[in-house]
């Protein structure tokens, strides 16, 4: 662990009943990279990430953020959160408020800026993303590559160290997962820590500093993406990307 | 015709009778009105702290309370807990009649809105509670800010129809010798020995208020629907 170590996790462990999902993960996350996650379904990759920000609370083991064990027992997880940003499959906007609400709520009521200053904010992400013209529509007028890139720059109005993508295109039409993409990887080229799960290999093969593969609750193989895809170690990432690819 | 006019005028003209359902409605609607404030406030509490523990298995104990409050409530006419209130809790008190009817029915509605408001709340997708929470809200904070604004819209009929009921329950006050809208009805009736016109116009009354409030509750539906164009 150093000053650049933003995530420092040991010996992560979450067990649902008598099933071990995650088994001993240990790793470090640098400020400035991009973790793409990959694995079978089920392997616990979701899991992992769900971890990060204790939406699932790990059964045994350390996750240290910024240098705080934030697994600590009695620990203020909120103060955290607001530093670990995530992006959900299925979106979660918030449907009875408008995007521009939905991207100013934390800000506002969090960060303590004022109406003005949060909607200058999500303002200025809006017409990064090219959506400014939806800031007064309400979630159910958007399509899914719209609403996902409103779930991206709501996360970003909160002014995130991290940001957790889970699965961010696998609910969206095929037409839809370029626009996504488009997205992450201008985040990723402006320096935005990432951990991101996906199927999509291309993006990880493009954008990802370290692909990490998971199978049953282990890290079983990490390396560059042009490593790990074109010289995969273990058998069970050779037969895993021979089904894929 | 004459009939009629002649009955008109010998039930609610003639020593002021009217003002029996004038003064009878006031109580009505005074009854009805902070008893449902009551009942707002209980209810959402009571739906609060057990669909917390529904979800994170926290307030064990206050979950406990809330299923005795509903269990007891909901198991006993209304009648017989405005009597023991009346009767028994507060008999040795000089308390208000209006206000043991107000806490009672306040006491009653509570019971039925905490599970409406409850199903609400279960209602809600998890995710938007995983996405509250992952902006860095708190337990409290997602609750208020996402979860009840969603799960009061989608119980708004449900909650309606609930006050319509309340609004008619507290035609029952008169077994405490309250004189509500019912109660001023029948005295009519027992004054000029005519049942049918003081009757009719009660149900009339009650009808009337119970079409307002209908129509009032439609229009903060479509306010409240301006989100699913």
């Amino acid at each position: 662990m150093n000053d650049n170590t933003l995530f420092h996790i040991e010996d992560l462990c979450k067990s649902f009943g008598s099933g071990l999902v995650l088994d001993h993960i240990s790793t470090d996350i640098q400020k400035g990279e991009v973790v793409v996650i990959i694995g079978p379904s089920g392997s616990g990759k979701s899991t992992f990430l769900r971890s990060l920000n204790l939406l699932e609370m790990p059964t045994d083991g350390k996750i240290y953020f910024e240098g705080t064990n934030i697994t600590d027992k009695g620990m203020n997880i909120d103060k955290y959160r607001q530093k670990i940003g995530m992006v959900f499959q299925h979106f979660n906007l918030f449907p009875h408020k408008t995007i521009l609400q939905n991207m100013t709520l934390a800000p506002i009521k969090l960060r303590g800026l004022s109406e003005k200053e949060a909607n200058e904010l999500a303002m200025g992400y809006l017409e990064r993303v090219g959506l400014a013209d939806k800031a007064n529509a309400y979630p159910s007028q958007l399509s899914g590559g719209q609403k996902q890139r409103i779930a991206i720059v709501r996360s970003l109005c909160m002014d995130p160290d991290v940001i957790l993508f889970d699965e961010p295109t696998s609910a969206l039409d095929p037409e839809m997962v370029g626009e996504v993409l488009e997205v992450m990887k201008d985040l990723a080229r402006n320096g935005m820590t990432m951990l991101i799960v996906t199927h999509e290999m291309g993006f990880a093969k493009e954008v990802a500093s370290r692909v990490m593969f998971i199978d049953e609750g282990k890290i079983v193989e990490e390396n560059t993406p042009d490593e790990l895809f074109d010289h995969p170690k273990s058998e069970r990432l050779q037969s895993f990307l021979a089904k894929i690819l | 015709m004459n009939d009629f006019i002649a009955s008109f005028q010998n039930n609610f003209i003639d020593d002021n009778r009217y003002m029996y359902l004038v003064e009878g409605l006031g109580i009505t609607l005074v009854v009805t009105l902070f008893s449902v404030l009551i009942g707002i406030a209980l209810g959402f509490l009571v739906a609060i702290i057990r669909s917390t523990y529904d979800k994170t298995g926290k307030l064990k104990f206050l979950n406990v309370i809330c299923n005795l409050y509903l269990t007891i409530i909901r198991g006993t006419p209304a009648m017989v807990q405005l009597l023991i209130m009346y009767y028994v809790i507060f008999a040795a008190t000089n308390l208000d009649k209006v206000v043991v009817a107000i806490l009672t029915f306040g006491i009653n509605s509570g019971a039925y809105v905490a599970e409406i408001v409850r199903s609400g709340i279960m209602s809600i997708d998890n995710g938007q509670f995983e996405a509250g929470r992952s902006l860095g809200f708190s337990y409290g904070k997602t609750m208020w800010y996402i979860i009840i604004p969603q799960a009061f819209k989608n119980v708004l009929p449900a909650l309606a129809n609930e006050f319509i009921v309340l609004l008619k329950e507290t035609s029952i006050c008169g077994y405490i010798g309250l004189m509500d809208l019912t109660r001023g009805g029948d005295i009519i009736r027992s004054r000029t020995y005519e049942a049918f016109l003081p009757l009719i116009a009660v149900a009339l009354i009650y009808l009337a208020l119970v079409m307002i409030l209908t129509h009032f509750v439609k229009l903060l539906e479509r306010r409240l629907r301006s989100s699913e164009r």
